[in-house]
């Protein structure tokens, strides 16, 4: 029925078949957007937010996708300012994962937001003392860029490339695309790092502040840190993902590889600074502010000590090792365990950094408070994971995400 | 945070509350609702998501019975002035919808301003700021009975102790209308502090040698919370007893009470 959108040389399922699954997330989808609107309609009483815990699973949700969608800036800097060329093949689809995080970050703080209807106040009356300034600054200039490096891979859709302007467009797009990729790489340094300054700058929450090195916390290096090296293993994670799904093998090994290779020594090298960072922050910051590293983690029913353990040792150091490693590299089950230890530990970096500052008691007569989110919270949560399915799925069907598929499925006849 | 306008005096609105005289009693929190038309639900027991300016926190001593103490300990907004302005609260807020007044030292919120993201309230260690999760819904007549000087909130907006600002502006009204440019300390005094029946709660302005809290603020038993963060608050306690001093701020545990370094941002 819609074959003449499916690019040539390329195998496809069926049209019910598809969009009988699509269909099935449009299911989950449309929860989320019922929430979503409960939430614009009714505000945020429908979460389980309160004032001890005004940031809460959206900002975590936030700060997360954006931290894996960082392999879209990271790769976009490998393959057209460093020269990687053999990600080229895989950059496609990492714009297009990139894409739909930042898509679902902006969403999320709209969602969020007490008064979505003056969401420009962030522009407009600019605070430029703010992390939270610079965030939105950053946040929405990349996603124009984002937006920028995806338009091309529309356009090349079969029927739209047959249109001579369109054509013409995305050839010329693509030309001078390693200026946005540039554009994108320094608005993802500053935008990452600012998210890391949230939590960082917060001087009367001695679980999150972190000394300044220069003017800025060391939280802002290392969120910009780990979205490069987390980023990238979220690519190959979603690679492995729709290679399993399609029953395809989209990407060749060596470009899986080199990704891998490059984000586990910027994985590597984040973890040892992140533990540095962690040593100095719990036996100098922390006592200085009158407290130690155990109250922390004690007389609370969740955030333990093993949480930094954790998310230094098992979802820092060990998926690190594996991807340093050749051997790690070229054993698929040690590969993927590696991509998806260090998306937990990226993961559990911002749970920690958002609902653990939140959790933490600051006055010595207060206690530990702890959360749990609304439905209204988990189906807008939710909602991008639905609306990022479709989107991969459709752009799957009739874009030439992955330049190797023909190559690497030949159709007979 | 403003520069650029130096006022010839500048003052530094603070309160010093004796918590030797505090007894607990909620009549600051009744009048400061009253005063400040503070929304309220008609279930307030989730004290999580309901809007108390001014809140009366229990200390105990956390001994047992005989030797078990209390103490009540109003917390109103600390106006922290924390290195020059430079608050928690202030420096966070992304469109400038919380300002440090450098004429007053009082820490301001723009209601029609605020968008709601609530990292003013993340940043505040006190847990001073309260976000509207409701629309506020009055009982019928009482709109009639609200403050006409006070702008009520709507939903999705945070909002804090303003220490009276607008009381600060009737007297400044008067005293420019007198062509005086400086008010007399009772010309301008918080609903909290008129309303205390036992005297605990004194205001005025810090740098004033004139005014009470000048001296009692140099107290031997004076102390304020938090105070080893650097937020520099502007209300300060009064305690004879050691153990309620000491909950005032984290020490470890070899450390003595009062005597830690403060921390200065920069």
């Amino acid at each position: 029925m819609d074959s003449a959108l499916i690019p040539n040389g390329v195998k496809r399922c069926s049209f019910w078949q598809f969009y009988l699954f699509i269909g099935a997330v449009g299911v989950v989808l449309l929860w989320g957007v019922l929430a979503m609107l409960l939430i614009w309609l009714k505000g945020l009483n429908q979460t389980n937010m309160n004032d001890a815990y005004g940031f809460a699973l959206w900002i975590w949700a936030d700060l997360a996708v954006i931290a894996l969608g960082g392999g879209a800036f990271f790769t976009g800097f490998l393959k057209y300012i460093v020269g990687k060329d053999e990600l080229k093949n895989i950059i496609n689809y990492a714009v297009l994962i990139g894409f739909i995080c930042y898509s679902s970050a902006l969403l999320i703080l709209a969602i969020d937001i007490g008064q979505p209807l003056r969401g420009w106040f962030i522009f407009w009356h600019a605070n430029v003392h703010s992390m939270l300034t610079e965030v939105a600054f950053c946040l929405s200039c990349y996603f124009a860029v984002l937006t920028i490096e995806y338009i091309p891979l529309i356009l090349e859709n079969r029927q739209l490339d047959k249109v001579p302007f369109f054509h013409n467009l995305s050839h010329n797009m693509h030309e001078v695309m390693a200026v946005f990729a540039a554009t994108g790489a320094f608005l993802s340094f500053f935008h990452q790092g600012s998210l890391g300054g949230v939590a960082g700058v917060l001087f009367g929450r001695p679980f999150a502040y972190r000394e300044a090195f220069f003017i800025w916390p060391t939280t802002f290096f290392l969120f910009t840190w780990s979205a490069a090296a987390c980023g990238p293993c979220f690519t190959i994670m979603l690679t492995r993902l729709i290679e399993k799904v399609t029953g395809k093998k989209l990407v060749k090994q060596n470009v899986i590889d080199l990704l891998a290779k490059i984000a586990g020594w910027m994985l590597l090298t984040y973890i040892i600074a992140k533990t540095i960072d962690t040593l100095y922050w719990a036996n100098v910051t922390v006592p200085e502010l009158g407290q130690t590293l155990a109250e922390f983690y004690s007389d609370n029913a969740l955030y333990k000590m093993y949480f930094l353990f954790l998310e230094i040792g098992l979802f820092g150091f060990v998926p690190a090792l594996i991807l340093v490693t050749k051997k790690g590299r070229n054993n698929g089950f040690l590969l993927i365990s590696a991509v998806i230890l260090a998306v937990l530990g990226a993961s559990l970096n911002r749970w920690v950094m958002v609902l653990q500052v939140m959790a933490v008691p600051v006055l010595p007569f207060e206690s530990w408070n702890l959360y749990f989110p609304s439905w209204q919270e988990v189906a807008t949560t939710i909602l991008p994971v639905a609306y990022g399915v479709i989107l991969v799925a459709l752009s799957y069907r009739y874009l030439p995400v992955f330049p190797q598929e023909k190559a690497l499925n030949p159709i007979d006849g | 945070m403003k520069k650029g306008h130096e006022h010839k005096n500048p003052k530094k609105y603070g309160m010093v509350i004796d918590l030797d005289k505090c007894t607990g009693c909620g009549a600051c929190m009744v009048a400061c609702m009253a005063e400040n038309n503070v929304p309220f639900k008609k279930d307030e027991s989730n004290k999580l998501d309901s809007i108390t300016w001014l809140r009366v926190y229990k200390l105990t001593n956390n001994k047992p019975y005989p030797d078990t103490e209390i103490c009540y300990l109003p917390r109103p907004c600390m106006h922290c002035e924390g290195s020059h302005g430079h608050s928690p609260c202030v420096s966070v807020c992304p469109a400038t919808a919380t300002d440090y007044s450098t004429e007053t030292g009082i820490v301001s919120q723009i209601y029609t301003r605020c968008f709601g993201c609530r990292y003013c309230m993340a940043a505040c260690p006190y847990h001073a700021r309260y976000f509207n999760w409701w629309d506020p819904v009055w009982p019928t007549g009482m709109e009639q009975m609200l403050s006409p000087n006070v702008s009520p909130r709507m939903r999705g907006v945070v909002e804090k102790c303003s220490f009276c600002y607008h009381r600060y502006q009737l007297a400044m009204e008067k005293a420019y209308f007198e062509e005086r440019e400086d008010l007399e300390e009772d010309e301008y005094q918080t609903a909290c502090t008129e309303a205390c029946p036992a005297g605990a709660i004194v205001f005025g302005d810090l740098n004033n040698k004139g005014h009470a809290v000048y001296k009692l603020k140099s107290d031997p038993r004076a102390f304020r919370l938090l105070e080893r963060l650097g937020t520099n608050p502007k209300v300060y306690y009064l305690s004879s007893r050691e153990w309620v001093r000491r909950q005032g701020d984290n020490y470890l545990e070899h450390e003595e009470t009062g005597k830690a370094r403060q921390k200065v941002h920069h």
